[in-house]
């Protein structure tokens, strides 16, 4: 008697291991989220510290178009405009998605709608291979073969906004190929049924019905794209030239924000304007990742609502 | 269920074993077989070649080297995190870093050279010919004497010990025109190289065929000149340490400084040896003849 009532009131081993599997996995959690929390924390208090303790105009920072903290600009200033990093990040991550919005949605219509089975069997472990590339092997690409091209074709020194929109352009392909190929797939059955028994062609079914019923999912893979695009480092640092100019065309020399970054921190001391000014630049960069997760969660659920209705 | 605690089991020695390895190396400069030396790229090769052969023949000790740039090297060692800071540039001319508190070891010496394309067909150029092209007076090769061809600027990060050095020496102090940048030598060279049209400076050791080496009012960058300061971009390789290094730390700079480095291994590398330096620089540019 007293053993089975024993055996009721006392914890199961099952749930025991149960509780410690909990324990664990929110311990996993509240790392991670404490991780982010103190990478927050702590750009943010160096980012903002260019304009609390060296007191920089916030205005000042964002239109100016010198960039040499360790020097005056021509007001009497640091000279940290960072307009030229903006300009130029914001520019190569909106001609890159682009270019390759039109590609992926077509190379995507093929993988799913046009030839099913040869999308599965070739297409998308291809469009995987290339998100597996490293970053320096595109740039190294971008050097030797894209900058050439663009120099004798375009003029210029071939460094520039233009060969860096051409790397990422490659870089972010897969990446949005193979979301709007998810989408596509996404779309239920029984609407393209419903169009091919109404007496609609195949391509009327795909531009009429299952690409509009995709819009959502296909923008969330832009934006997808585009925030990789945006964080992207090295390959870009090797072709677009990194002068911080604001660039008058599309094959001089330019910046971008994160190429900026890469160089100039190993040459500035913690805690100097200098260094306290790049961090300013991470502080634009992690807001702005902030700001396309926003965006795709955003429209994930509009998406869900309209495919709901 | 057996099976997964001894995963559970494993995963925890494992973290444990981590931490603890963490916690009981986290302090490495006071550990009396290990220092570390953390800074200048151009200095990396050097300080991680002499210290391998270092702890070849002083068995239990370790030279940890990594690289970062001159900037990290100073503020590391300003902040007492390292035994070692490696810089291309004097601490005084850093902002931000306070030279009385460190002490400078200067290791070995760097020439650096302009270079430019092969097709610009300029092998000479003045110093006043090289500020007007740095800083963007004059944009054709052929005001100077080459082809009529754009000049492409190419210089090194903002920051970079090797385009301070080129700017205070070559262009006189004056800052070089807003350009395209690249934050290494060889990088900066294969793009010379490539690049019609394309002038930039790197270090003796990154000089080769690929690229043409320029002289300046009629002097040639070689070790030779560089030793007497009839080529005068050049700039001191520092070791800094704190006020008060360990023996580890204190031996090892010796070590650098003795003939068998100085004579085999600096020159293996390509840089020059302050023992054959017939003159010395200090922070403010000034020279004077070693005695």
């Amino acid at each position: 008697m007293d053993k089975i009532r024993e055996s009721l009131l006392k914890k199961s081993v099952a749930s025991k291991i149960e509780r410690r599997g909990k324990a664990i996995s929110l311990l996993c959690l509240a790392l991670i989220v404490g991780i982010v929390f103190l990478i927050f924390y702590f750009v943010a208090s160096r980012g903002l510290a260019t304009f609390f303790q060296n007191h920089i105009n916030v205005w000042q920072f964002f239109s100016g178009t010198q960039w040499n903290p360790g020097t005056t600009g021509t007001n009497g200033q640091p000279a940290v405009g960072a307009l030229p990093m903006i300009v130029g990040s914001f520019l190569i991550t909106i001609l890159s998605a682009l270019i390759a919005t039109p590609f992926a949605i077509g190379t995507a219509v093929f993988m799913t709608e046009i030839s099913p089975r040869r999308g599965a069997r070739i297409l998308r472990p291809v469009t995987e291979l290339l998100v597996g590339i490293p970053s320096v092997v595109y740039g190294f690409i971008g050097l030797q073969v894209v900058v050439p091209f663009v120099r004798n074709t375009f003029g210029g020194s071939g460094y520039g906004i233009l060969s860096g929109t051409f790397v990422l352009f490659v870089m972010i392909l897969p990446t949005v190929t193979s979301m709007t190929a998810d989408a596509l797939n996404a779309v239920p059955r029984y609407y393209r049924e419903a169009s091919l028994a109404l007496g609609a062609t195949r391509w009327q079914t795909i531009y009429k019905v299952v690409l509009r019923a995709a819009v959502p999912g296909m923008l969330t893979a832009v934006v997808f794209g585009m925030a990789r695009a945006f964080g992207e480092a090295l390959a870009v640092q090797m072709v677009i030239g990194n002068a911080t100019l604001l660039p008058h065309n599309l094959v001089s020399p330019a910046a971008t924000l994160t190429s900026i970054l890469t160089m100039g921190i190993g040459n500035t001391v913690m805690g100097s304007l200098q260094n306290n000014a790049l961090w300013s630049l991470a502080m634009i960069l992690l807001l702005m990742s902030l700001f396309f997760n926003l965006v795709i969660r955003y429209i994930g659920r509009k998406g869900k609502l309209s495919h709901e209705r | 269920m057996k099976k997964s605690r001894v995963i559970q089991l494993l995963g925890l020695i494992v973290i444990v074993g981590l931490v603890s390895f963490g916690y009981t190396h986290r302090d490495q400069t006071s550990a009396s077989e290990s220092i570390t030396a953390v800074g200048s790229t151009a200095l990396q090769p050097l300080v991680e070649a002499a210290g391998e052969q270092y702890s070849n023949n002083h068995t239990g000790t370790f030279i940890n080297v990594q690289g970062g740039g001159s900037g990290t090297g100073l503020s590391q060692i300003q902040s007492g995190a390292v035994a070692i800071g490696n810089s291309d540039i004097f601490a005084e001319e850093q902002s931000g870093i306070d030279a009385s508190k460190l002490i400078d070891h200067r290791v070995a010496v760097v020439g650096i050279a302009p270079i430019v394309n092969k097709q610009v067909g300029v092998t000479n150029l003045s110093q006043q010919q090289l500020i007007k092209i740095f800083t963007g007076k004059v944009t054709n090769w052929r005001e100077v004497g080459g082809k009529n061809l754009p000049i492409t600027l190419i210089n090194r990060a903002q920051g970079s010990g090797t385009r301070k050095t080129f700017e205070s020496y070559a262009l006189k102090g004056q800052k070089s025109a807003d350009s395209q940048e690249q934050d290494s030598s060889g990088l900066a060279r294969s793009i010379v190289a490539s690049t019609p049209g394309a002038i930039s400076y790197v270090a003796f050791s990154y000089l080769d065929k690929s690229v043409q080496t320029v002289s300046v009012d009629g002097v040639k960058p070689t070790e030779m000149n560089v030793r007497k300061n009839q080529w005068y971009i050049w700039s001191y390789e520092h070791l800094y340490t704190g006020k008060h290094p360990s023996v580890l730390t204190q031996q090892f700079i010796d070590y650098i400084l003795s003939t068998a480095v100085q004579q085999k291994l600096i020159k293996q590398l390509g840089y020059i040896s302050v023992h054959d330096m017939q003159v010395q620089r200090n922070a403010t540019g000034k020279i004077s003849i070693v005695k």
